[in-house]
């Protein structure tokens, strides 16, 4: 166990945890955007920097989510000039890429940032390129149908060439973990349209109600060996 | 299109098998075809057991790659520093006006595909263009037209 | 087979047994530089022309790895750098090739081949150690480059190679990573980390199979040192690698190479197959029971796969996104397990400190910079090329004594070092001390080598504006800071140069600029504001030009110049002839015009002009 002081109060963590989950566990508030409970971190939206002190008297600008602790850190600040410079930075860029997004107008409010000093985007929807969907469908559902394909600034989430992709089971992970609410899904008249790709929405055989696309229900039937007959009954009606 | 599937395991087996050389196998493949056909990736992801985004994601991100169709002759002018500094943005001007295409594209005839490439290391005899293998140094506005008409004649 | 030290000393009696036949010897440049000049046809040429003579069993032709002096390609040297011939075969290929077997016969000299001194057209050179460009610098690294033939291990062999690996394997694995941290070697791609703390804490971490990777990834612009040493002396890397393996804990090694060097692939490739051949790659290396093997891996056209935790991503078949360093890659690298990665010029230096002594390479350079560097020299300066000096030497003396100043008499104005992570030195600091950490205190860098010279007729603010261009299409897009920064970064810049500066615009760029290289996840981000910043820094009037007075003062911003015929025209119409919109009217001999409304600002004109009649403003 190691013990050093966050914002000036003092913590213990065990020696490799993320600098980020120490925090939380003491109540200090950090914002992220790509970071997930269930995924961890892959450091991509840089929001929840903090300054960290190491002895010999080393500063440092940190991730939070991916640092881990260790005997040589002595102190912790959330809120330096330098942290917020970076904080605000990144969301008022992140302003001027998704403009129409909601969640990031209210962290970009947060910061004291309204309008963007760059000209909008109008083609990035609401995507943030947090690639929480692209990990969630990798390691979570385990299909990987889609990718975050090519690079810098025309870095897109996409399935393989654009089409519908044969991997996708419509089970809507992606549209669960997406913090923007990006991702376009539809159901509409027993098909779910999502990622280009149409799906048949099973019908539950008692109440009549649909509910999840066959695919992904074939999909979990091969996984855990329950027979669709069951699966196709609904959770309210099982 | 049609695929050469013995040449593509052909391929695939070149590496072992080895998905950590997913990369090498599509050069390889571009260089069959002249570019990287989507069959291709869809087939030899699938023989590999590497999902069919991932294989997208790695022709998308890797810029010698190209998914499609280039011309006979791929132009790559160098927009490396020196290059730049001793004219390569004009050379690149020069070669958009002859063959009437922007950086990227193919010319209508298929002949030419006009890239642009980050230093090819031969900054000495800055500005540099090649083409397919061979090497022009010291190019100069006024010498792209010549250029590009003596590969036209050797087209005849 | 099991190579022996016998059997080392053997292939070199073999070898140098088999030159002594030959009564003269000729090395021909066979660089990407001088192959683009022309090199394989005067190869060729000069190939027919001994066998037509006769003379092809006693004279040996040698095609060699790049010589440095790429400015004047293609390059033939005759015996032991005893007579030096530059642009061979540029202008008149039969009369220099003839030149050349007058030369081979009897000894005379083609004036016409020998370099002359820019300052003094009398003045020739004849010894390649004579030439300011080549006694100025100090080849430890290069020294065999141009020399021997990179395809023929037994070359490499006769003139001591694989010596050191011998030496290695006797020696302690604790001892030569001793060795390598008290000559004080620094990681020359860039990082400048001390290698002997970096293969002591791999050596030390926990986890196997270890790995060791050279990185080829060569990706600044206007940088070539590692092709040329990787298509020059491919041995000396491997020789490097199989050293550091021994002496980390490795038995795999990988060299990534860039994929625009075809050449440097496939001479890796060979000198692998034949070290394997000859027992000096594979299994039980010189008969102890140490293995080691080397793959090749190539590049996709990625600068950021040059970042190291990039690289090993994208060796292990995935997009090249860096990751956090916090776990640094040697605990922590290629697939989860300990890897030393060092750049190839670094894996170089290793088989010299074996053979020489650490107490040799300290002796070299400064106190804290070690050694020698491999620059290259390219830009508005007349001798470009490689070149290899002692740390601490004067920018000066490589820009004026070696580079042989700025071409067309025109003015020094910037040099700018270590590529897009570096920044812009001005003409005040021409006397400091090459090292690292004096480029660090300028705020540029040493980074890879890359030294690139600018006159006054280039814009710092284009110059900022190509590397945010260059680092925006080369980001790989993980992070937002490097993703969304630079190309905002590149969106005020490039309305500066466009006449669109507003107030406020430096200001913004300095907060930017901070914000990306703090919050920024890899070097690349983190670096990616330098070129801007230290062109604000050290030209801050030239930004504030453009943005008050929408002046340019290089002339080169397109909207912001103007392009005229002044009086001293004389009407020859090679201009108009030129122009490839046909802008320019005029009758001969009388002064000609430029349609302004329908100028395209491509400069032509200017550049075919010989009397200098056209103004740019």
């Amino acid at each position: 166990m190691v013990t050093f002081k966050i914002d000036n109060k003092v913590v213990e963590a065990r020696e490799g945890e993320y600098l980020l989950d120490v925090a939380r566990r003491n109540g200090f508030y950090i914002p992220t955007l790509c970071h997930h409970d269930s995924l961890g971190s892959d450091g991509r939206c840089r929001l929840c920097v903090v300054e960290v002190k190491t002895k010999g008297g080393r500063k440092r600008i940190v991730t939070s989510c991916l640092y881990p602790v260790s005997k040589d850190v002595e102190e912790v600040n959330t809120s330096t000039d330098d942290v917020n410079l970076v904080r605000k930075t990144v969301l008022e860029l992140l302003l001027a890429r998704t403009p129409e997004s909601e969640l990031i107008q209210h962290l970009a409010r947060k910061y004291g940032i309204v309008e963007p000093r760059y000209k909008k985007d109008t083609d990035k929807g609401k995507c943030i390129l947090c690639n929480l969907c692209v990990r969630t469908c990798e390691s979570i559902v385990g299909v990987s149908a889609i990718g975050i394909t090519g690079k810098g600034p025309q870095k897109k989430i996409s399935p393989p060439f654009g089409e519908a992709s044969d991997a996708c089971i419509g089970c809507g992970a992606c549209v669960a973990v997406c913090p923007t609410g990006h991702i376009f899904m539809e159901d509409r008249d027993g098909i779910r349209l999502m990622w280009r790709k149409r799906f048949e929405l099973a019908k539950c055989p008692k109440c009549g109600r649909y509910h999840a696309p066959v695919e992904q229900l074939q999909f979990i039937s091969k996984k855990t060996n329950v027979p669709m007959e069951q699966l196709l009954i609904c959770t309210d009606c099982r | 299109m049609e695929l050469d599937i013995e040449k593509l395991d052909g391929i695939i087996n070149k590496y072992g098998g080895n998905k950590s050389y997913l990369l090498g196998m599509f050069q390889d493949i571009q260089r069959e075809y002249r570019y990287l056909p989507k069959e291709a990736v869809k087939y030899v992801c699938s023989k590999l057991n590497v999902p069919k985004a991932k294989g997208y994601e790695l022709a998308t991100f890797y810029k010698s790659i190209s998914l499609v169709p280039r011309g006979k002759h791929t132009i790559h002018v160098c927009m490396g520093t020196a290059c730049h500094l001793r004219g390569s943005p004009g050379v690149l001007e020069a070669f958009e006006r002859e063959l009437k295409v922007s950086k990227g594209g193919t010319t209508e005839d298929g002949l030419f595909t006009l890239e642009t490439v980050n230093c090819l290391g031969a900054c000495a005899l800055a500005p540099l263009v090649r083409i397919d293998e061979k090497d022009f140094g010291k190019v100069n506005q006024t010498i792209v037209k010549n250029i590009i008409d003596d590969y036209k004649k050797s087209e005849k | 087979m099991t190579m022996t030290i016998e059997r080392l000393e053997e292939i070199k009696r073999a070898f140098l047994l088999r030159q002594q036949v030959y009564q003269k010897t000729i090395r021909v440049c066979c660089g990407t530089g001088c192959i683009s000049s022309g090199a394989l046809k005067v190869l060729e040429r000069l190939r027919d022309a001994l066998k037509n003579e006769g003379l092809s069993e006693r004279v040996r032709v040698v095609e060699t790895g790049c010589h440095g002096f790429c400015e004047r390609g293609p390059i033939v040297v005759f015996g032991e750098n005893e007579i030096f011939y530059q642009i061979v075969g540029k202008r008149n290929l039969d009369a220099d090739v003839k030149a050349l077997i007058e030369t081979v016969k009897s000894n005379t000299l083609a004036q016409n081949l020998l370099y002359t001194d820019p300052n003094d057209k009398t003045k020739k050179f004849v010894a390649t150690s004579e030439i300011p460009f080549y006694y100025e610098q100090q080849k430890i690294v290069l020294k065999m480059n141009g020399y021997i033939d990179p395809e023929s291990i037994e070359d490499y062999i006769a003139n001591g190679g694989y010596t050191a690996l011998y030496k290695a394997l006797k020696m302690n694995p604790e001892e030569i990573i001793d060795w390598v941290d008290k000559s004080g070697l620094r990681g020359r791609g860039g990082g400048g980390f001390r290698t002997g703390r970096k293969w002591r804490s791999c050596r030390e971490a926990q986890g196997s199979p270890k790995y060791i990777v050279a990185n080829g990834d060569e990706g600044d612009p206007g940088a070539f040192m590692d092709r040329s040493l990787m298509e020059g002396n491919p041995h000396s890397i491997i020789e490097g690698m199989i050293i550091g393996g021994y002496a980390i804990g490795s038995n795999v090694g990988y060299i990534y190479v860039r994929d625009e060097y075809p050449l440097a692939v496939k001479r890796l490739t060979k000198a692998i197959e034949d070290a394997r051949g000859l027992g000096l790659l594979g299994k039980g290396i010189f008969g102890t029971d140490f293995d080691f093997d080397i793959h090749i891996f190539r590049g996709g056209g990625a600068f950021v796969c040059g970042e190291s935790t990039a690289l090993m991503s994208s060796l292990e078949g995935r997009i090249g996104e860096p990751r956090a360093k916090y776990i640094h890659t040697v605990e922590r690298g290629l697939w989860d397990k300990p890897t030393n990665l060092n750049n190839v010029e670094t894996w170089a230096c290793v088989p010299l400190i074996i053979n020489n002594g650490w107490e040799w390479f300290a002796s070299i350079g400064t106190k804290n910079s070690t050694g020698t560097k491999i620059f290259s020299l390219v830009g508005k300066v007349n001798n470009t090329g490689l070149v290899e000096v002692p740390m601490g030497i004067t920018l000066r003396k490589i820009i004026y004594d070696i580079g042989g100043g700025i071409q067309k008499g025109k003015k020094f104005k910037a040099v700018q070092t270590g590529g897009p992570s570096g920044g812009c030195i001005p003409a005040e600091y021409l006397d400091t001390p090459v090292d690292f950490d004096t480029l660090t205190q300028l705020g540029s860098m040493m980074g890879s080598g890359g030294m690139i010279v600018m006159d006054e007729r280039n814009c710092m603010v284009d110059v900022a504006r190509y590397f945010l261009n260059f680092l925006v299409e080369e980001s790989c897009g993980k992070c937002v800071p490097c993703r969304e920064g630079v190309r905002r970064m590149y969106e005020i810049v490039d309305r500066i140069c466009n006449g669109e500066g507003e107030e406020g615009d430096i200001e913004h760029l300095e907060e930017l600029g901070r914000a990306i290289k703090l919050g920024s996840l890899c070097g690349l981000g983190q670096s990616a504001p330098n070129p801007v910043l230290s062109t604000i820094k050290y030209f801050r009037e030239e930004y504030e030009e453009h943005i008050k007075q929408k002046k340019c003062r290089a002339g080169v911003c397109k909207p912001l110049i103007k392009i005229s015929i002044n009086e001293k025209c004389t009407g020859c119409m090679v201009c108009a002839r030129n122009c490839p919109v046909g802008c320019i009217s005029g009758e001969k001999q009388k002064l000609h015009v430029i349609d302004q409304s329908r100028c395209i600002k491509c400069q032509i004109c200017y550049d075919v002009c010989r009397f200098d009649a056209v103004t740019i403003e």
